[in-house]
């Protein structure tokens, strides 16, 4: 199997991550080695096997449903690129 | 005092329960001990480049806050103790950088549970370390910043991911250091600066304030001088927070009472797997050789097979990226960090300020975990790796229904050259080999120095039970009683050296 350079764009977009050429160009050599070196689980037979997705299994950890302290407003915002009246400021996403 | 001539009889050089007894006994304060780590940062850093952020204001207003404490006879075993932190760890109102771009002026409002129970003891936090880009990478050399260098010879790296912070403690520049290990970023650096690095079982240390890299992997654990250290630092950091809903709650027993010199009838699996793979024979002698004393002082020790070890390490480099690019997706320009500039449309300025703000390191990773995860993929990489997973954390099961504790080498090799391996990243992962398994069963592990080879540190890594951190901190501490690798100290001075 071989991943080309449309397949890496279309990753890239899925990550939205603005790749230059000379990026995509090395990140399809990289991608192609490194998913060859997964191929060595495909000798494994796991079709028995349950997925681990955590170590330690833990189900639902409920709490109880009270008010505690959180961030105030100005704290949330404190790192933000863009605030104005309490909120974020981000470009235009919904045409008028 | 001069921070710059070194000797062990300077208190910098000192471990935290040493340093404990002299602050006790009145002999030094909290406030010298701060300034003397501060001078000795001021004399060496230049050279190591373990901090990121040196917090010196601050450093100084908790150390007198500190002995105010001791003045009213409240000494806690880290009060007063200066403590490095990778720069992972959120800390209110000292900048978190995760060494990147991206989070380059980032300040959290609020602290990680681990720094919040840190200052409840009066801990002293001295700086932020160094570490890869977002906790990805060997050798501290992905820091978006500047490579830190191994104390033991300044051409080598200090491993990774937390460099700084085992470098850091390596060069005296703190009295103990707290990392983070996904895949053996406590262990393999504390292994190449010859010190002792210990990853808890995952869910004993709250993750709450650690940034994510893989969160089914990562956990907190302490860097320290010697054994008792980290068992003082993991007694403060443990424990279950409502904050962090997979950390578990289950008792934490005192560490310190773990640190008995006697490993009489315990029993030692060898994992033969974890000697191959590229393990430097000089490694693997000295590894042996530890083995070999733990088995003079009545432990018995055996070979065993685990030959799913070799399935590992691609087993890790699907989980671990498939989680990166789930976590990392926070990073977009909106709430925090980094944005980039004049961008018409917001998903323009998503996608351009993650070009910007992410080095080629995670850039990479975000991919293969985007990869892996997306449409038609799914079931052949990130299922299948997470079914691999199960094969892994059995093997460890089975074998400790057998032996006590499992060693091996903590890396294959020692310290390698900065710029060596930075342009071949598959070698670059096999510096985690023997490291890696022990977090995708989320056991326990300790690194502790078991010899010297080109006059760099050599680690041993002893894995344990889920939440059986004691046994492991007691094999530790019986090696560390009965060698004196431990004491020994990197030829640094301060200045610049020739």
């Amino acid at each position: 199997m071989k991943i080309t350079k449309s397949e890496v764009e279309h990753v890239a977009w899925l990550a939205r991550l603005e790749l230059s050429e000379e990026e995509k160009e090395k990140l399809t050599v990289h991608l192609n080695g490194i998913m060859a070196h997964f191929e060595k689980l495909q000798q494994l037979d796991t079709s028995e096997v349950e997925p681990t997705s955590h170590s330690i299994p833990v189900q639902n950890v409920y709490r109880e449903d009270k008010v505690s302290t959180c961030l105030s407003v100005d704290e949330a915002l404190s790192n933000a690129p863009d605030a104005r009246d309490g909120y974020f400021v981000v470009p235009q996403v919904v045409e008028i | 005092m001069n921070a710059t001539t070194g000797g062990a009889s300077e208190p910098y050089s000192l471990t935290a329960h040493e340093l404990h007894e002299h602050l006790v006994a009145r002999k030094i304060s909290a406030f010298e001990v701060t300034q003397v780590l501060l001078e000795r940062i001021a004399a060496v850093d230049e050279q190591v480049k373990a901090y990121i952020t040196v917090t010196a204001e601050s450093a100084l207003d908790a150390a007198r806050e500190a002995d105010e404490r001791i003045a009213r006879g409240e000494c806690g075993p880290l009060t007063g103790i200066p403590v490095a932190i990778k720069d992972v760890i959120c800390t209110k109102g000292i900048l978190t950088t995760c060494a990147s771009k991206i989070l380059r002026n980032y300040i959290p409002p609020y602290d990680a549970t681990v720094i919040q129970r840190l200052k409840d003891a009066g801990a002293i936090i001295i700086g932020k370390a160094n570490m890869d880009e977002f906790a990805m990478g060997s050798s501290t050399e992905n820091s978006a910043f500047f490579p830190t260098r191994n104390p033991w010879n300044l051409s080598r790296v200090p491993g990774g991911s937390s460099g700084g912070s085992a470098a850091a403690v390596a060069a005296d520049e703190a009295i103990l250091a707290l990392g983070s290990d996904t895949g053996g970023s406590i262990r393999q650096p504390a292994s190449f600066c010859g010190i002792v690095g210990l990853k808890p079982t995952y869910g004993r240390v709250s993750r709450y304030g650690l940034v994510a890299f893989a969160s089914s992997l990562d956990q907190i654990g302490p860097m320290s001088k010697d054994v008792t250290d980290s068992a003082i630092l993991l007694n403060v950091i443990a424990g279950k927070d409502p904050m962090d809903s997979t950390s578990v709650d289950i008792a934490v027993p005192d560490f310190t009472k773990a640190l008995v010199n006697d490993v009489k009838g315990l029993k030692i699996g060898v994992p033969k797997e974890l000697f191959a793979q590229g393990v430097r024979a000089e490694v693997a002698d000295a590894v042996m050789k530890g083995i070999e004393l733990l088995g003079n002082l009545g432990a018995e020790f055996k070979e065993l097979s685990m030959p799913i070890m070799e399935y590992a390490l691609p087993t890790y480099y699907i989980i671990a990226p498939s989680e990166a690019s789930s976590n990392l997706a926070r990073y977009d320009g909106v709430r925090y960090g980094h944005r980039a500039a004049r961008s018409s449309d917001v998903l323009t300025m998503f996608a351009r300020t993650r070009e910007e703000g992410f080095g080629s390191e995670v850039k990479q990773r975000i991919m293969i975990g985007t990869y892996a995860l997306s449409a038609g993929y799914y079931d052949a990489y990130y299922l299948k790796a997470q079914k691999v997973r199960t094969l892994v954390r059995r093997a460890f099961d089975d074998a400790f229904r057998e032996f006590d504790v499992l060693i091996s080498p903590t890396s294959p090799t020692v310290a390698f050259g900065i710029g060596e391996k930075i342009e071949d990243p598959l070698e670059m992962k096999l510096a985690d080999v023997c490291t890696i398994p022990v977090n995708l069963a989320g056991i326990p592990a300790i690194s502790i120095t078991c010899g010297f080879s080109e006059g760099l540190p050599i680690g041993m890594q002893i894995m344990g039970r889920p939440f059986d951190e004691e046994t492991i901190i007691r094999v530790a501490y019986t090696f560390e009683q009965n060698t004196d690798f431990h004491r020994r100290k990197p030829p640094l001075t301060g200045g610049v050296q020739a």
